[in-house]
């Protein structure tokens, strides 16, 4: 915008490494514990689908973490935070049900919820999933916290709710927040990966790239939208992945 | 090593001032000045700020809330008094509600001269804070040993 420079590719990282060396504030033990047993759930989740464990196990244990970060947010008792909570919980209520369709999806091609077993398949799930694709497409933007559905946590809208589920947050426990959020990037991306990964070497280079793409996307979607509220990211959500996936879903069905 | 440096965020107030500091603070945000690509960000948030900037003098009124938004930051954290006011009180400094500047409440750091403070003072100011950030952050790990 207006020829602005912007800090540096790798200002995330400089700002994590540095909250690693600033105090923690505590406001109560549990309000701690939820972010650091969040990071687990995380951690545990991007395991499974990087060794191609159950794709279902995988989608249920990253849930649970986000469950335990909103508690967090529940815990310090802000008014902030609860708000903060609240939207998150919205924002879980929208996507929630597009990952289990892809999920459902994804087991349609080879009656396997394993993810090695998707990446070996004969033809990529997008042939036969493009609707489902575009609908997690569309929940990309919850789950990489991008505007216009970046509700719950915004660096942005410091003036509406401060920093929403993070505003009591401090120091070591932010940075964490931060890592977490690593993580479910990764996860995320994985599940655009298994998309267009199949039984070729080849596809697996050209699901890099989409992932590649999918992040670029959202990027400029975060650069041209402004926050949208929270009536509209429930309902359009719900409207256009309910429509896309399970169209394509009811089409499939015929087929096989 | 140390990151204060590469990512100072910061908290700004505005205490009794005439608003002339305060849209210099903001157009160091502006692509003119942009000090975001130096790591600076704005933040509404006292517990997630690095850095308290506080323009115009302290009154009855404000006296609690700018103890209040100190003592909410984690440390190692900085003061910056940004104009005359915030110095002293500048001009306000003899109304009836006016106690003076910032260091009348809370230990502050760094000065920036001005009526209203220069948008490149303000961002000397800053830098001036941050090495002083970087020594305390030494300071405290030393302690921790």
């Amino acid at each position: 915008m207006q020829g602005r420079k912007g800090p540096s590719v790798l200002q995330p990282f400089y700002d994590v490494l540095k909250l690693f060396q600033k105090e923690s504030i505590e406001v109560n033990t549990m309000h701690r514990f939820f972010v650091y047993i969040s990071l687990i759930f995380v951690i545990f989740t991007t395991i499974i689908m990087l060794l191609g464990g159950d794709i279902l196990l995988a989608l249920f244990a990253l849930t649970l973490g986000s469950i335990f970060f909103v508690l967090g947010g529940y815990a310090s008792n802000s008014p902030y935070s609860t708000i903060g909570s609240e939207r998150e919980l919205l924002q879980m209520m929208a996507f929630e049900p597009m990952i289990l369709l892809t999920a459902i999806g994804l087991y349609y091609g080879d009656k396997s919820f394993f993810i090695k077993d998707i990446i070996a398949a004969k033809i990529p799930s997008i042939v036969y999933l493009p609707g489902v694709f575009l609908g997690l497409i569309y929940i990309l933007t919850f789950k990489l916290r991008k505007s216009p559905f970046d509700l719950s946590m915004s660096h942005h809208g410091h003036q509406e709710i401060v920093q929403g589920i993070t505003t009591e947050y401090s120091g070591k426990d932010l940075a964490i927040i931060q890592i977490t959020h690593w993580y479910e990037t990764i996860i995320t991306l994985t599940l655009v990966y298994l998309f267009f990964a199949f039984k070729s070497p080849v596809s697996h280079v050209i699901a890099i790239l989409a992932c590649i793409i999918a992040y670029l996307l959202e990027i400029v979607i975060d650069n041209a939208f402004a926050r949208a509220k929270w009536q509209f990211a429930l309902k359009s959500t719900w409207v256009i992945t309910g429509v896309l996936a399970s169209v394509n879903l009811i089409i499939l069905s015929f087929f096989r | 090593m140390n990151f204060s440096k590469k990512s100072p965020w910061i908290l700004h107030y505005d205490g009794s001032s005439c608003n002339g500091c305060d849209i210099e603070v903001l157009a160091c945000l502006t692509p003119l000045y942009d000090v975001e690509r130096f790591g600076v960000i704005n933040t509404g948030n006292p517990k997630h700020a690095d850095i308290l900037l506080i323009t115009g003098s302290i009154n009855e009124q404000n006296k609690s809330v700018v103890k209040q938004l100190y003592e909410q930051m984690a440390d190692p954290k900085v003061v910056v008094a940004v104009g005359i006011c915030a110095a002293t009180g500048g001009i306000f400094s003899e109304c009836y509600n006016v106690l003076g500047g910032v260091d009348r409440i809370i230990p502050v750091d760094v000065y920036v001269p001005g009526c209203a403070a220069r948008p490149e003072a303000i961002i000397d100011g800053v830098v001036k804070a941050l090495d002083m950030l970087e020594e305390r952050q030494k300071y405290a790990r030393k302690k921790d040993k």
